[in-house]
């Protein structure tokens, strides 16, 4: 007899909204006016870029609703391509991926310098459907397609003085309008400890709806951490280093007070000028409560056994 | 004008309101009330500097558009946004400065809506005058609130700064530079 054990990350049978229901939800919202819109604006919609990829479907996929393509690829935080959440989407071409290298050093006994084809031949793509929780308050539930980053990190080999990995974006600020400002300091840098890094849950992520990573979306190589706020899961990565002290990281320095080096996902902690209880997922109208590591607390709560996380949020 | 676009934008026309309609709605609505708040705050030196009197009838419309927008803001983020969920209202409420700032701009604001009427002025004298200068207060909350929701980008909100340190600025210059008896009245009060 196969017994389906809950998994307590994914959501009750009893709380997912009946798919005709979320549907015309849709509908009332703006369903009906994407014709019309598709009609008076026909650039702003997004076509996908066919280039298929090769993928298995991976463990700890959620089966909640997925938040649909449009709305994954047009309404993004990457302030390298401006500061508005359709920026991103509408100076996507500013961002050159071709040519990509990765380069892979620090506290490792195997650093190197790959080209992107390099890099990610070795590994086989799988599925994640992950819920993403922005730190500004709203959602999405997103399929990733990627690999699991605890493979570099191996095959890296980290030296025992290693305890955390830190993660740089590519700095082109003749390109990318957004580093021509300082608005935040350049290059975008983010950090995880070792073994967060290690964690299975823990992917980069090269696709999005089995097709390639949109620019918009951190091309051709971004982090996925699920349990943390979206600004963790930095896009468009050009080095991983192997580090023995906590790296610095973008949001960490511009706002210390507001943005720790952890921020994992945490509704008693509230940003210092909002409240972080509740959530918007996108497409639906009324907020949902957050929960403690955006719902992977089974999966990820042992990594902060004894530590104050309103200390260290 | 604003309002029939949100409205037609609500209905799903220009594209809709976007991946996030209700933050739309709440920042767009936020966004005319700081405006028409502006916009009446600098009537006043503009009559002074052009000369143009028939320009005051406009004072009235415009502050009372900033008071449209400013409850469409509050009513949106009180009924839709958080959907009166009142253990988060309280919270905001009572947490959060550049909630309480947005709030007590509003709140002058109803009062001087409330006030705005050419009965209200008979009826209140010299204190309508006083009592209306808390539109100064009033764009400065407006300004702080924008200020302090602003995560890293500035820009907008070092315009709308800008903008009011200049209308305020040229007011408090003139004032400094009128002599106390050409305006008849004692220093504190001030001048309008």
């Amino acid at each position: 007899m196969l017994i389906r054990r809950h998994v307590r990350s994914e959501p009750r049978a009893s709380e997912i909204t009946p798919r005709e229901v979320y549907l015309a939800r849709r509908d009332f919202m703006r369903g009906g006016l994407a014709l019309g819109a598709g009609l008076l604006l026909p650039g702003l919609v997004q076509a996908r870029s066919g280039n298929g990829l090769n993928f298995s479907p991976g463990p700890f996929s959620t089966d909640e609703p997925k938040t649909p393509w449009e709305d994954v690829t047009t309404y993004n935080n990457f302030y390298e391509l401006g500061t508005g959440k359709s920026d991103p989407s509408r100076n996507a071409d500013m961002l050159r991926t071709e040519p990509w290298s990765v380069v892979v050093d620090g506290a490792c006994a195997n650093p190197g310098r790959y080209a992107l084809e390099d890099f990610l031949k070795p590994h086989s793509l799988e599925e994640r459907i992950y819920r993403l929780r922005c730190v500004e308050g709203w959602s999405m539930v997103i399929p990733w397609v990627g690999f699991e980053l605890n493979q570099v990190l191996k095959h890296a080999e980290p030296t025992g003085s290693a305890r955390y990995v830190a993660f740089e974006t590519i700095l082109d600020p003749e390109n990318l309008p957004g580093q021509r400002r300082p608005v935040l300091q350049w290059p975008y840098t983010e950090g995880l400890r070792l073994d967060e890094a290690m964690h299975p849950l823990t992917i980069l992520a090269v696709g999005l709806y089995g097709e390639e990573l949109p620019n918009q979306n951190g091309a051709p190589l971004r982090l996925v951490v699920p349990w943390k706020y979206g600004f963790k899961s930095i896009k468009s990565i050009v080095r991983i280093t192997l580090a023995e002290e906590e790296p610095p990281t973008a949001w960490n320095q511009s706002q210390p007070n507001e943005y720790g080096f952890y921020s994992n996902v945490n509704p008693d902690v509230a940003h210092p000028r909002w409240s972080q209880r509740t959530e918007r997922r996108i497409g639906e109208f009324r907020r949902r409560r957050t929960e403690m590591f955006n719902g992977y607390g089974d999966e990820v709560a042992d990594l902060y056994a004894g530590m104050d996380l309103k200390k260290h949020f | 004008m604003p309002a029939l676009w949100l409205g037609a934008r609500t209905a799903g026309a220009f594209g809709g309101l976007g991946v996030n309609p209700i933050e739309t709605l709440l920042t767009d609505s936020g966004t005319f009330s700081i405006i028409f708040l502006l916009l009446a705050l600098s009537v006043t030196p503009l009559r002074r500097l052009t000369g143009l009197a028939p320009i005051l009838r406009l004072r009235r419309m415009l502050g009372l558009l900033a008071f449209g927008y400013a409850t469409a803001h509050f009513l949106i983020w009180l009924g839709v946004d958080l959907f009166f969920d009142w253990q988060l209202i309280i919270e905001d409420l009572t947490t959060r400065p550049f909630v309480m700032a947005g709030f007590a701009a509003w709140i002058i604001l109803v009062l001087l809506a409330a006030t705005s009427t050419r009965g209200a002025m008979t009826l209140l004298k010299r204190n309508w005058t006083r009592l209306h200068r808390l539109v100064y207060l009033a764009g400065i909350l407006g300004v702080v609130h924008i200020v302090w929701l602003t995560r890293a980008d500035y820009r907008e909100a070092t315009l709308y700064a800008l903008a009011l340190v200049m209308l305020l600025g040229m007011r408090l210059y003139w004032a400094l530079r009128t002599p106390r008896k050409i305006r008849g009245e004692p220093a504190r009060n001030g001048a309008g």
